[in-house]
């Protein structure tokens, strides 16, 4: 006769190791991959901090995602204990893991203990569908797509490099995206500036394009700065946001961003475009050097020419605000190796891609100094880099 | 012969090529020689003091040549020098 279900059971935890939540307490983010074995609303609800998420019936097929060194200790946890002692039996007999237990009592037990628990904000059922492809992934699953949700990217242009990179980071979810611009759309804006639409010209380009994020994703809202960013309002500007992405097309003002978003402790995931040939790096403060780091002093104005003068392949500024938006989710997710003290230099018409080292300079004016070396008089009055490098060209 | 890869806004002064080849056993000697080759460069290279202008980074494979040796950093037959101004185009 076939043994009945709670038979059955007894036999699998038998055949399993199983520990106490004291055990896990001591050892967890100790070299312990603890995973959480729960369907994906219960996870939402509350989980163990620090626990990786992989559904009973998605094991075979994703716990090499979450734990790919099968010598690692593994622990899997579910409500009460239950799915997660058959989850155990089959990491081991069926996936050789060599050392894998299962919680005793699961969360339930945890709690009681008065162990603590993260309770993320649950996603609606509509966002789950809407971000499924994000859920999918071991990188982002909910705790990742609640920090986009609850991120704020500013972007410092809607044109060429940031259009493609808005349009991105709303489809992503990124809940709060600051638009700063003073232009209008334009009809030679249209070959590559694709927020934006032909019965838009004219419009403010903030408008037009928070009119394009609205269509695509009612999660993201947009704050519109129809303004020329400049040393009177940037520090009110960038506060309160997680990364800038820098699409700006002047000397002058990528200066200035710098030395206040190093004062800010901000990230700039910064690109320029020039014909066929783009850069890029993220410049974060104190990690890894900043942009006066790279370029101590400006170019004279002959070799400093704006894409306006000199033509740009539509494509490319595509190519750039979209390696600028992975960069910018990274950096929210935590995940992966930003581009810091790195350059990537783009040329299209070969098809080639160069990095370069950057590296912190020691005697960088602004950053060699930690950010509130720089006194309140000294904040409000950035030198006046329009007239510095006017006399430098 | 060393490998320069010429940026955008110097490819004018090299008739239009990403790259050329120049001779020289250290990143003075190849930049001299390519500046020898196409005049144009030099104002853009060097400063009146034959000092490289502190607004051209010059790579020697991936690494600034400002943390190695400057211009007197040796270089082999078969590295690449990696010219790069600033550049500041975004796109409105």
């Amino acid at each position: 006769m076939s043994p009945s279900g709670a038979e059955l059971l007894r036999q699998v935890k038998s055949q399993i190791e199983e520990v106490d939540p004291a055990v896990v307490a001591e050892h967890l983010g100790n070299g312990m991959v603890l995973v959480d074995v729960r369907e994906t609303d219960e996870f939402g609800v509350a989980h163990i901090p620090g626990a990786k998420h992989v559904p009973k019936s998605y094991l075979e097929t994703r716990i090499e995602a979450a734990a790919p060194d099968k010598d690692a200790w593994v622990v899997l946890y579910c409500a009460s204990g239950n799915r997660s002692a058959w989850g155990a039996r089959t990491l081991t007999k069926d996936l050789g893991y060599r050392r894998v237990a299962s919680m005793t009592g699961g969360i339930a037990l945890w709690k009681d203990r008065g162990y603590a628990v993260t309770t993320p904000k649950a996603l609606t059922a509509e966002q789950r569908d809407r971000y499924s492809r994000h859920l999918l992934m071991e990188e982002v699953g909910v705790e990742g797509q609640i920090k986009l949700l609850e991120s704020r990217v500013l972007l410092l242009g809607a044109g060429g490099l940031g259009s493609p990179a808005a349009l991105y980071l709303a489809a992503a979810g990124v809940g709060t995206l600051g638009i700063v611009d003073n232009d209008v759309v334009d009809l030679s804006n249209l070959q590559r500036q694709v927020i934006h639409t032909s019965d838009r010209v004219g419009v403010p380009k903030v408008d037009s394009a928070e009119q394009t994020i609205a269509a695509l994703n009612p999660d993201v809202q947009v704050v519109k700065y129809p303004v020329r960013i400049d040393a009177s309002n940037i520090m009110e500007i960038i506060e309160g946001y997680d990364v800038i992405v820098d699409g700006l097309d002047n000397f002058p003002t990528r200066y200035l961003l710098n030395d206040a978003s190093v004062r800010t402790q901000i990230p700039v995931v910064s690109a320029s475009i020039l014909g066929f040939d783009g850069q890029l790096s993220v410049f974060k403060p104190y990690e890894g050097p900043c942009y006066r780091c790279l370029y101590p002093t400006p170019p004279p104005a002959e070799l400093a020419p704006s894409c306006g003068a000199n033509g740009v392949l539509g494509v490319l500024p595509g190519t750039m605000g979209l390696l600028q938006a992975t960069e910018v989710v990274k950096l929210i997710l935590g995940e992966g190796e930003p581009l810091i003290g790195r350059l990537l230099l783009y040329e299209a018409l070969g098809a080639t891609f160069t990095e370069l080292k950057v590296r912190r300079d020691p005697d960088c004016p602004i950053c060699s100094r930690p950010p509130d070396a720089i006194s309140d008089e000294e904040m409000g009055v950035f030198p006046d880099y329009e007239a510095f490098c006017a006399a430098a060209g | 012969m060393a490998t320069v890869k010429i940026p955008p806004v110097l490819r004018a002064s090299v008739g239009g090529e990403k790259e050329v080849s120049a001779d020289g056993s250290s990143v003075g000697e190849v930049l001299n020689a390519l500046a020898a080759a196409h005049p144009q460069t030099q104002s853009q290279l060097f400063s009146a003091e034959g000092e490289l202008n502190r607004y051209v980074n010059v790579y020697l494979n991936d690494e600034d040549v400002r943390v190695l040796d400057g211009l007197q950093t040796a270089v082999g037959e078969s590295d690449t020098l990696v010219i790069l101004p600033a550049m500041a185009g975004g796109s409105r």
